[in-house]
């Protein structure tokens, strides 16, 4: 099969209205988390990554009618559009948009539980499809916090069925009273801004993002790209909302990824993993990767930077992971203060210049579900 | 790269109180009984014992129930990939859970509210540590399958492949499920999946 | 059997979702969670949300649940002392 690769990407995110601003805020350690007083559900605030509908607006003006739109379709709207600015040469005809997100316009869900119709994701997905004009249908993929990696596996794929000739891969969650709510009742949000893989976590903070990419050949010749090699899921079988105290789901996916790709531990230069900063789940991760010997790879959790913004996540990290991968800079992991799982990793602790090709991005969520997928700098 | 033909080994629906497999009635309930009611029908009479049944939300039933029929109870294969969709996600149980919000916020309900914990519930139960993925349509989508689960068998990552939609909305249910596999069945295109998911002598 | 005892059996049942248990199945000093009657992770919590509801005692240290939550006794116990409604 043809190689497909991730070319033009947004995120739009506190931390700024396009990729470049978002790299620059990461490289300045800067994070989107602050403490905000707007529910009902927390007496003390909670932290999380929120955009003010006002900035949203102003930009979004530029190209529609704000009033039209709801706030989580007005992100993907302004990620899609600045994609399609950089690739103006796209037949919107022959190319796919691929959704990802876990809630939606879940905000919109009133008190009175009328339904209304952006509540449905495929709705909201052709609402942003109808903004632009694409002619296929779109495409929703909502599989809990693995959904923005598993929605650049789905776009690779039917890209490699001839469905379409490249696809836009956008996706987004928002920081709501419903996701708020919820996992306050888990006890799983932090007092403080999340704290990954260190011994003071206690929980995630939640942040709300939109961001994506196209996927698709590159036609570019003699130039870097980041290749989409491949991913690989695997449930863990274990408990619908508790991680698997052996990490396997994760550790499936990872050891079948390098098994089919006849990869070893140590050709991977970078592992950009999921690291939520609940007890479980960070200590899972290390669990799987002690297991496959990724013990002294570079590694980083971005949730400290931009909180878990669920659906969006894995997206961000992987178009973060591109990045990092052409400019041949690694991130620190914000926020981490001493080593706190039980297996030896090395957390990055300041940004460093390397050279890198092979990048390994892990996601996992409720469910049971966890990814694993291989990114390479290609010429 | 392989080419080999894929095809529909068995399938299963349940709709309006009644529960068809490989196109034959094998289980029917009053019309108009409320979901909850019938799922725990369909729960007897297969005689099933499962107590975690009981605590799923009703799509995640749906979906169970709707496995333990097809495959008989038993997934031989464990990579067997898990190919799902459908149209409200998990909305019936997101405005349930939003009626707790307002005086204190279940758990319970709250880990419902995505619609691949169905997937997990299937996992969990057959122990199958494989390929997921869930996406949403606004009705049954034949190529969206098709296409996905084509990709994994080309990708030679898979041998079985169980394929769901799995629908739940005000009180009114739409399960079709199948498997797919390199040999033994109905070929697998779209009009044959459009003759099982709406037989015509209906 | 006290009366707190039994309906904290039957708001067990009816909020645990044990649809095929009844009171007389739950033994007072019987584990709720491991090999006793099985109960997870989400279940300890909804059993937080039912002190909260019930007894108007807000638990947030999820730490504190373990000890709490070990049987029926326990948590009639924990009520006893610290029941606000």
């Amino acid at each position: 099969m043809n190689r497909n690769y991730l070319l033009g990407d947004s995120i739009i995110s506190p931390l700024g209205f396009n990729t470049s601003e978002n790299i620059e805020a990461v490289r300045n350690e800067r994070s989107g988390l602050k403490l905000h007083n707007n529910s009902r559900f927390f007496e003390n605030g909670y932290y999380a990554g929120l955009i003010e509908n006002k900035i949203i607006d102003t930009e979004f003006i530029k190209i529609g009618k704000p009033e039209l739109h709801t706030k989580l379709e007005k992100l993907l709207i302004l990620a899609v559009n600045q994609v399609l600015d950089q690739s103006p040469a796209l037949d919107l005809k022959e190319t796919g948009l691929v959704i990802s997100t876990t809630k939606g316009n879940i905000d919109q869900l009133r008190n009175d539980l009328s339904p209304i119709g952006s509540l449905y994701l495929w709705k909201m997905a052709q609402v942003v499809a109808d903004f632009f004009g694409f002619k296929q249908k779109p495409i929703v993929v909502s599989n809990a916090c693995i959904s923005g990696a598993l929605a650049i596996k789905t776009a690779n794929d039917l890209i490699g069925m001839g469905r379409f000739s490249k696809a836009i891969v956008a996706g987004g969650d928002l920081v709501s009273d419903f996701v708020l709510s919820g996992f306050q009742s888990f006890q799983a949000i932090s007092d403080k801004p999340c704290r990954p893989f260190s011994n003071d976590r206690s929980g995630v903070s939640l942040g709300e993002a939109a961001a994506a990419v196209l996927i698709g050949p590159g036609d570019q010749e003699n130039q870097e790209k980041i290749a989409y090699i491949d991913a690989i899921t695997a449930n863990d079988a274990n408990h619908i909302s508790g991680p698997s105290r052996t990490g396997e789901g994760l550790y499936q996916s990872i050891s079948r990824l390098f098994k089919k790709n006849k990869i070893e531990a140590t050709q991977i230069d970078y592992i950009s993993a999921h690291g939520t900063a609940t007890m479980f789940n960070d200590e899972m991760e290390s669990i799987a990767f002690d297991r496959v010997s990724l013990n002294q790879v570079p590694l980083n959790s971005f949730k400290g930077y931009y909180g878990h913004t669920l659906g969006t996540s894995a997206l961000i990290e992987s178009i973060l992971t591109k990045h990092s991968l052409l400019k041949n800079e690694l991130f620190t992991s914000l926020n981490y203060s001493e080593h706190g799982v039980s297996k030896n990793l090395n957390i990055l602790q300041k940004n460093e210049k390397k050279e890198l090709g092979l990048a390994l991005k892990t996601a996992s969520g409720f469910g049971g579900c966890n990814l694993a997928m291989l990114l390479k700098k290609e010429r | 790269m392989m080419s080999k033909e894929l095809s529909i080994k068995n399938s299963l629906i349940i709709r309006e109180s009644r529960v068809f497999r490989n196109g034959e009635l094998i289980f029917e309930a009053d019309q108009g009984l409320s979901t909850t009611k019938f799922l725990k029908k369909v729960y007897n009479d297969q005689k099933l014992k499962y107590s975690k049944f009981f605590k799923m939300d009703e799509l995640s039933k749906l979906g169970y129930l709707g496995t333990e029929i097809l495959t008989n109870g038993s997934i031989e294969d464990k990579e067997t990939a898990l190919v799902f969709a459908n149209s409200a996600s998990s909305l019936e149980t997101d405005v349930a859970f939003a009626q707790t919000m307002e005086e204190f916020p279940s758990p319970s309900l709250f880990v419902y509210t995505l619609p691949n914990i169905m997937l997990g519930e299937i996992s969990i139960r057959h122990q199958l540590r494989s390929e997921n993925i869930f996406f949403i349509s606004e009705e049954f989508d034949p190529l969206l399958f098709i296409d996905y689960t084509t990709a994994l068998f080309q990708q030679e990552k898979v041998e079985n492949v169980l394929c769901g939609w799995v629908n739940l909305h005000n009180n009114d249910y739409d399960v079709f499920l199948w498997k797919i596999a390199n040999s033994g069945g109905m070929e697998f295109n779209e009009e044959e999946l459009k003759k099982l998911y709406l037989p015509t002598h209906e | 059997m006290s009366d707190l005892h039994t309906e904290l059996k039957k708001s067990i049942i009816e909020q645990l979702n044990l649809e095929d248990m009844e009171v007389s199945d739950i033994e007072n000093d019987e584990h709720l969670f491991g090999d006793g009657l099985g109960l997870d992770s989400i279940d300890a919590l909804e059993l937080i949300v039912l002190l909260e509801k019930d007894y108007g005692i807000k638990l947030t240290d999820p730490n504190q649940g373990k000890e709490i939550f070990n049987s029926v006794n326990t948590i009639a116990d924990f009520i006893e002392k610290n029941r606000a409604k």
